[in-house]
């Protein structure tokens, strides 16, 4: 039973801090200037797809550090040009206009790279699998994600504590203004985080993308569950983010291989169910069925029982 | 007055030639823009950003189609004019459970549940599936109810009719609930939720009092669409009909009582007659919405509402004329855009569907240059007259402040 329950729980962790990936950046936007990103997992497939057409082109590893930088570039652009016009109408209107973009760059996808899922694939050299002890074999891209993102937090917190950028950055976090009486250009500050919070979303997109698919569905796909994961950790909270991000992925990848229902437990307890009626209907649901749902639920639930989320602070 | 013109008007479509078309157009404009301005309560009246209101929508439409089927059936005994009611009463009803805890949060929050929300809602659609018929939805038959004064709603003509005498009545009420003293705190609420406390006001019960009403005429809008085409799917739900019904709102005006109608006409429009054509006027639409917000977040009503209001106060001519030429160059810049987006789409597929591009009434090769250059210089033209036009206005506004005179 254990040994069924390994891999799952592997795949729920690498999962997870594919999540963590994408809402740090969101958290980071949001306590920053104060707008939720909703482009972030757009964010994430242009991530995949200019790693698809960079790897294409020159192979992987020039892809893993070009295409973040490209839509890092993007994302700042978009910030300068778009976003910061937009300030001055309120968080509302802001939120609207990278909602915006989630359109604008789906179809833009579309359009250049075509409606069906691109063959974005793990490069060779790591596309083999190692033993995990217990006789399984976990694939080593898997490890390899893990790797990066663990990598790339450690950058990130190196960067953020270590370096003048990071402190100046940590500074307008909680005092914007005052940053800027100091005398620091704080709209540049800004744009350096949304570039740079979209660059974090499009390195997601590069090792995810290969791993789950390439497709023009795939910003949909994670960009819900990514706000799941933001209200669940609590807005504005990194350590809220990382411990919801894990428990979402656990609880997706788990939930995903179980295939027993409500009636199966009960059943074990020497309870029969009735098989007619609608509620013997949800009893007789197997987890695996409604594991989509459970992400939501989860918020729901939280929702009605912590409404700041995990390590949130109140609104 | 201007109420009973607009019944007059839409008394009339009906005799207009094309009337077929005309008809399930303005029936599809009717359901749209009692959506709208259901989310106009929220966004508009409220402040509240919903990103899961088709729901509501959905969740209304699957309630009548249900109940239609019962009455199809037999099992119950209701006439089809009035299953909007019904509907309308389920989208409340949920709208009761999801708003009570919704409403408590700040804005910023409350978009995201409502994000996350309706994405579990999209997301059980596919488990439930006697409830939401899966891919192939729900359908029931609309001439088997109870005739009354012997209408049997098999004619598009009968249907308009009742669409669009629901959709009058959706919103003579909803402007009325405007009007009201809930109406005018949701305002406040809207603009400084701390202040209205202070006043005395819970802003919370306000915000949820607004979200509920606006549930019961999203489910009326479901609940109308579920009696024009007889089926619904669980598309109805998603996030795609959520964002368009804000585009709506937001593109029409969401300050405006009208602007929520004239968004949903405009994008009913666009949808069904671009999209005719060309199979980008998703992306066209995203743009006009991220042009909208950045340069006239007050919607098109917005924008002539306030046009109008300097009209009656101020020198018109220079005004005018900067108005005309913006709007002819951004007309050119369009062009360019569309041409050149146009082009590039039938590039891709060239070697499956041909390289003719159909565009502008004329066809053009699309393997050639010479299209290319003409869009593309189209396009920079017309951006550069734009920022021409802008620093013209802007020159003649400092020179207006410095003489003193009326901008």
């Amino acid at each position: 039973m254990v040994r069924l329950l390994i891999e799952p729980v592997l795949n729920g962790i690498v999962y997870g801090l594919l999540l963590f990936m994408l809402s740090s950046g969101v958290t980071l936007i949001f306590s920053m200037m104060g707008v939720v990103n909703f482009a972030h997992a757009s964010f994430y497939m242009l991530g995949a797809y200019f790693a698809y057409q960079i790897s294409s082109a020159v192979g992987f590893w020039p892809a893993l550090v070009l295409a973040p930088i490209c839509a890092g570039i993007l994302g700042a652009a978009l910030e300068r040009w778009g976003l910061r016009g937009v300030r001055q109408h309120g968080h509302v209107a802001e939120m609207l206009f990278t909602f915006s973009f989630v359109l604008i760059i789906q179809e833009a996808v579309q359009l250049i790279w075509g409606r069906v899922a691109v063959p974005y694939a793990i490069p060779e050299e790591l596309s083999f699998s190692i033993s995990a002890g217990v006789g399984i074999n976990y694939p080593v891209y898997r490890l390899f994600m893990v790797g990066i993102s663990v990598g790339m937090f450690a950058a990130l917190l190196l960067l953020i504590t270590k370096t003048r950028i990071g402190i100046i950055v940590q500074a307008s976090l909680t005092h914007p203004e005052m940053v800027g009486f100091l005398g620091h250009n704080v709209p540049k500050v800004f744009t350096f985080v949304f570039g740079f919070g979209c660059g974090l979303a499009g390195l997601a997109g590069v090792i995810g993308g290969n791993m789950f698919s390439t497709d023009p569905g795939m910003a949909h796909a994670l960009g819900a569950i990514a706000f799941v994961v933001v209200v669940v950790g609590g807005l504005g909270s990194l350590g809220g983010a990382l411990i919801a991000s894990l428990l979402i992925g656990l609880l997706q990848n788990v939930s995903i291989s179980v295939d027993g229902s409500l009636a199966d437990l009960f059943r074990l307890a020497n309870i029969q169910v009735g098989t007619t009626g609608p509620i013997a209907e949800l009893m007789h649901l197997s987890l695996n069925r409604v594991a989509p749902l459970l992400p939501y639920l989860l918020m729901v639930v939280i929702l009605a029982v912590r409404p700041r989320g995990l390590l949130g602070r109140r609104i | 007055m201007v109420w009973a013109g607009c019944a007059l008007v839409l008394l009339i479509i009906p005799l207009a030639p094309t009337s077929g078309f005309a008809l399930s157009l303005s029936s599809q404009m009717a359901i749209a823009a009692v959506f709208a301005l259901s989310y106009n309560m929220l966004l508009g009246q409220t402040g509240l950003l919903s990103f899961g209101h088709a729901v509501f929508m959905g969740i209304g439409g699957f309630v009548a189609i249900h109940v239609l089927r019962s009455v199809n059936a037999g099992e119950w005994q209701l006439p089809l004019i009035l299953l909007p009611l019904i509907g309308a009463l389920g989208g409340a009803c949920f709208g009761l459970v999801f708003g009570w805890f919704a409403t408590r949060r700040s804005s910023t929050a409350f978009a995201m549940i409502t994000l996350g929300f309706g994405e579990l809602v999209y997301a059980s659609a596919f488990i439930f599936v006697d409830l939401y018929g899966g891919e192939q939805g729900i359908t029931a038959d609309r001439t088997l109810a109870p005739k009354i004064l012997g209408l049997e709603f098999a004619s598009q003509l009968q249907v308009y009719y009742l669409i669009m005498s629901w959709a009058f009545i959706a919103a003579v009420l909803i402007f009325i609930i405007g009007r009201t003293p809930l109406g005018r705190v949701a305002l406040a609420t809207r603009d400084n939720a701390e202040r209205v406390a202070f006043i005395g006001y819970n802003p919370n019960r306000v915000r949820f009092l607004m979200f509920v009403l606006s549930t019961f005429f999203a489910g009326m809008a479901g609940s109308l669409f579920a009696i024009d085409y007889e089926i619904v799917t669980y598309g109805s739900l998603g996030l795609s009909a959520s964002a368009q019904v804000l585009m709506m709102a937001f593109i029409g005006g969401s300050s405006t009582f009208v602007g929520p109608i004239v968004g949903a006409i405009l994008i009913t429009g666009l949808q069904v007659l671009l999209g005719q054509y060309t199979d980008l006027w998703i992306l066209y639409l995203g743009v006009l919405f991220a042009i909208v917000i950045r340069f006239a977040p007050d919607g098109l009503a917005g924008l002539i509402a306030k046009e109008c209001a300097s009209w009656r106060l101020n020198h018109i001519r220079g005004r005018s004329v900067l108005i005309g030429l913006r709007t002819i160059a951004a007309v050119i810049a369009a062009i360019g855009f569309v041409t050149l987006l146009e082009l590039a789409s039938r590039a891709k597929t060239a070697s499956v569907g041909g390289a003719v591009l159909r565009v502008w009434g004329t066809h053009v090769d699309v393997m050639s240059p010479w299209p290319w250059l003409f869009a593309g210089i189209c396009f920079l033209m017309g951006l550069i007259s734009l920022r021409f036009v802008h620093l013209a206005a802007a020159r003649r506004m400092s020179v207006a402040d410095v003489n003193g005179e009326p901008k």
